[in-house]
């Protein structure tokens, strides 16, 4: 067995999104600027969230909110440093 | 104004709308060019999906058909590309018979850069997000591309008769 379904990412899940990501740590694939999330400019007057990097307006993070669910991507993120 | 990143600002000059085929044809035009396509004058209600409706609204551009006409393709599906990087997918179809349009005036007046100028696509009968601000060109597909909103949970086709705001919806 090579992995585990995606039941496994609860817990870990879970525990992420009860803490403010805004302090939460990022990289911008597009130019590789880090921050903290509370510092990417977010554009909030329009279909869903747009998050994009103060160094170089590439978007890093979207947030649709949907009436029984939400969409999150993260594809211009390198990784979040979460602190915990 | 619905908008997802700082506004582009085009100098005219440098401005330039493609369309580009299936297989990499490309068709484009200048802003000049574009001007002295026939135009049309279409009156039609918006439809935004944040719920609010905009009715009797008055334009000037280009259909679709008169771009179009000269182009060659197989394609069922387009994606709509803007200056600043959005996108938005939807059937070529839904573009064609006087249906949509490259807009650049709005209530008699050039259309401003916070409402999507110098030219926008207007397809009045989908949901607003398709009618991509600061449009610069159109691709032609063999397969549906979903584009920016998409492919973050809005649905692929957004008919607002339908509610068709959601994937599932
Ligand atoms: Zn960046």
């Amino acid at each position: 067995m090579t992995y585990v379904d995606g039941n496994a990412l609860a817990g870990p899940l879970r525990e992420i999104f009860a803490v403010d990501l805004t302090a939460a740590s990022g990289q911008c694939v597009a130019c590789g600027q880090t921050g903290p999330v509370a510092a990417l400019r977010v554009y909030t007057s329009a279909p869903g969230l747009v998050a994009r990097c103060p160094g170089c307006d590439e978007v890093v993070l979207r947030l649709v909110r949907g009436p029984s669910g939400a969409w999150l991507d993260l594809r211009g993120c390198v990784s979040l440093q979460i602190p915990l | 104004m619905l908008s997802a990143g700082p506004t582009p600002r085009i100098p005219l000059e440098s401005w330039q709308f493609a369309i580009t085929t299936e297989a990499g044809q490309q068709h484009h035009w200048s802003w000049l060019e574009l001007l002295a396509l026939p135009s049309q004058t279409p009156t039609v209600d918006l439809h935004c999906v944040t719920k609010w409706s905009k009715l009797s609204t008055s334009w000037r551009g280009v259909s679709l058909d008169v771009l179009l006409e000269e182009v060659e393709t197989a394609a069922d599906f387009a994606l709509a590309h803007s200056y600043g990087g959005y996108t938005t997918n939807l059937p070529l179809e839904d573009l064609l018979d006087g249906q949509a349009w490259i807009v650049y005036e709005y209530d008699g007046a050039p259309l401003p850069p916070e409402h999507g100028g110098p030219a926008r696509l207007l397809v009045p009968h989908l949901y607003l997000w398709k009618s991509a601000k600061w449009v610069r060109g159109i691709q032609l597909l063999l397969e549906d591309e979903p584009g920016f909103w998409e492919t973050a949970g809005y649905h692929d086709y957004g008919d607002p008769w339908r509610e068709q705001r959601y994937q599932g919806d």
